[in-house]
């Protein structure tokens, strides 16, 4: 008789209960690899996070550690509140681009720019999950969504802003990657990042931020597999991946 | 040697593990599960599986778990 | 910074931030507006001289959100700001209330509405105790009227904060931030404060603590509800200060709060060295209004109500009234402060029969 081991299983910190968000959505492999890295860092009993508003406005009920629920866009300002009462614990934020990228663009922006010692994990979607499939800051050009139903066009609706960039012109962000999870090798990718991520706040080095390129099968009108090829074909051209901003990469 | 074992409960049918698969091993059931989805099985008669984990890797419901020769 | 029990002369203000040191806040998150910069700049100066922490968020947005946090976090915590600033809280004091966060917000107001004018007013008296922000939640309001009540109604707010699990507001204007009295720094007695076990801290030896306000379960949410309003009611029964001032003999009560009541102070003294006696009635918490003491003092005699506004807590006094007796109104705003001479001009058509 064989002895097998287990050699994958959901992490300690990902509480045991199905979610509420659809098949295939990116939310479910983001909280997984974000609980994989609380556990791998042993950070559990010393980390606390910010649900944001949107789909995974409950992620607190998934995650099995102390967390606030922000209002929509304040998590950079709620968690560097606590950060700065409690310098020695670990603090992220979770936020969508509605959160982080639209109504949250300046608690982003100055979390980032005094360099708070905190988190954000960024999930970009390029749309508006929890409210039916609006545009969001992230949408692409041409891309369909409620409130473009002729395709964002840049006359109307601007251009999509690419968040990461953006960040990584500030001094105190010293950790931005922007990574997907379209692909298991992608997904390690990601995973890789965000422990960085942590790292570099656990050295106390300044701001960090994982955005994660997204699926969101049910407002693009997909299939899960055709969400992961969107993703893949349309997201990551427009959204390259790859690390803008690093620690050992600043001359100080 | 390996396997994987499905929590059928936690499957929401989005056969993002059928994809990731090299080996083919997973399939969608025809029954559906009590949240109303198709779960999906694993159908691995002539022992291939490798336990390379790519299947739970890309689960959004961390549905699966995997188990090696020790 | 001299020793706590002497006397020293300080603005508004400044009376203001040092109470809340003396009262043990540590973390301070703010933005600039006038007539209330004096705060942050003083405590930019005093926070990390105790080891605490000035945070200039960059608007009051922000600062309102970093209260939620830091308040979240188990921290006495304050921000201050004035009217079109705490106009930009009201979404973060509703998420305080709902989330039940003690934390301190001064408003030290000024004519409005819109950008308004930095001259002092009291036009924000219905959005400190009607609401401001959305849903059934109320502040606690005290309403200093000198620069030491400034200072003892700020320590005393940390301690009601921490008791009832609520946001206290400190409502001044301008004029108090600014002007210049003497004030002891009393530290009051050590209250008996319940313990911040659901606080953020690291969910480490205890299960985790969430903080939240969602409930899509609307039974859920209406025993939220209720459980703030049975708080409130504590509140209301515990918490009604208010300052009778020569009421006994008078014909006629003069209802204020803040520095009108000081001014209406001199008017009394000069009408009644003409032989009308009047006198008055000042609340110091405008949540929870006290309307019995106002009832009591009104009795049948006629009102003069004197605000810095339209006419805003007239509506309470007229609530504590009953109808009973007749409410006027004299009211100057935009920036406008009442002269003591108004006052008594006011009054003496009143009792001269004048409507």
């Amino acid at each position: 008789m064989m002895v097998m081991v287990k050699a994958f299983q959901r992490p300690r910190t990902l509480i045991p209960r199905p979610t509420h968000y659809c098949p295939g959505c990116g939310h479910g492999i983001i909280h997984r690899i974000l609980a994989e890295v609380i556990d791998e860092l042993g950070i559990r009993e010393r980390v606390a996070g910010s649900a944001p508003v949107g789909c995974s406005a409950l992620i607190h009920q998934y995650l099995d550690c102390d967390m606030y629920e922000a209002a929509h866009g304040r998590a950079p300002a709620v968690m560097t509140g606590f950060k700065r009462v409690h310098p020695d614990k670990i603090a992220f934020t979770y936020q969508g681009d509605g959160d982080l990228a639209a109504i949250g663009t300046a608690e982003i922006v100055h979390a980032a720019g005094r360099g708070e010692k905190i988190t954000a994990i960024f999930v970009n979607n390029a749309i508006y999950g929890m409210t039916g499939g609006q545009m969001a800051p992230t949408t692409l050009i041409c891309q369909r969504t409620t409130t473009t139903p002729y395709g964002r066009s840049p006359e109307a609706a601007g251009y999509p802003i690419r968040v990461s960039e953006l960040l990584s012109t500030l001094e105190g962000a010293v950790y931005i990657e922007r990574v997907a999870v379209n692909s298991p090798g992608n997904v390690l990718k990601a995973k890789r990042a965000v422990r960085r991520a942590f790292e570099v706040q656990m050295e106390g080095l300044g701001f960090s931020m994982v955005e994660v390129l997204s699926p969101c099968p049910q407002n693009w009108r997909m299939s899960p597999s055709e969400a992961v090829k969107f993703v893949e074909d349309k997201l990551m051209p427009y959204y390259p991946l790859g690390v803008f901003k690093t620690p050992e990469a600043m001359e100080r | 040697m390996a396997e994987i074992i499905i929590n059928e409960e936690f499957c929401k049918g989005c056969n993002l593990c059928i994809e990731a698969c090299p080996l083919h091993l997973i399939v969608e059931a025809e029954r559906l599960n009590a949240a109303g989805y198709h779960p999906v099985e694993f159908r691995d008669d002539e022992g291939k599986c490798t336990g390379c984990a790519l299947c739970a890797i890309m689960c959004p419901d961390s549905a699966i778990e995997v188990y090696r020769e020790a | 910074m001299k020793a706590a029990e002497e006397n020293v002369l300080l603005t508004g203000n400044e009376a203001i931030a040092e109470a809340a040191i003396q009262a043990g806040c540590r973390h301070f998150f703010g933005y600039p507006i006038t007539p209330q910069s004096e705060i942050p700049e003083y405590m930019s100066r005093r926070m990390p001289e105790m080891g605490g922490v000035y945070l200039q968020a960059e608007s009051e947005v922000a600062a309102i959100n970093m209260v939620f946090g830091a308040a979240g976090a188990g921290a006495r915590v304050m921000t201050s700001s004035s009217s079109p600033g705490i106009s930009l809280m009201q979404e973060g004091i509703s998420y305080l209330a709902a989330a039940e966060l003690p934390c301190l917000i001064v408003n030290m107001m000024r004519g409005g509405p819109g950008l308004g004018g930095i001259q002092p007013s009291q036009s924000d008296y219905f959005q400190a105790t009607k609401g401001g922000g959305h849903g059934d939640y109320r502040l606690i309001v005290l309403a200093p009227s000198t620069v030491q009540e400034a200072a003892d109604l700020t320590m005393l707010a940390f301690d009601l904060a921490d008791m009832y699990r609520n946001p206290v507001m400190v409502l001044g204007d301008g004029y108090i931030g600014q002007m210049m009295e003497p004030v002891r720094f009393k530290r009051p007695e050590a209250a008996e404060l319940p313990p911040k076990d659901w606080a953020i801290t690291g969910a480490k030896g205890r299960p985790r603590n969430v903080i939240s306000t969602l409930s899509l379960d609307p039974e859920t949410l209406e025993a939220l509800n209720l459980r703030l309003h049975h708080k409130y009611e504590d509140v209301i029964r515990n918490e009604r200060r208010v300052e009778i001032f020569e009421a006994d003999d008078a014909d006629i009560i003069i209802a204020a709060f803040g520095i009108v009541a000081r001014i209406a102070k001199t008017a009394i003294r000069i009408l009644r060295e003409k032989g009308i006696k009047v006198g008055l009635v000042r609340p110091i918490t405008l949540f929870p209004f006290p309307y019995d003491a106002v009832s009591k003092a009104a009795d049948d005699l006629n009102v003069l109500v004197v605000e810095m506004n339209m006419g805003q807590m007239i509506e309470d006094v007229k609530l504590g009234i009953r109808g009973r007796s007749e409410v006027h109104f004299y009211g100057r705003t935009g920036g406008m402060v009442p002269s003591y001479e108004e006052i008594v001009r006011e009054v003496e058509r009143i009792h001269g029969g004048g409507g």
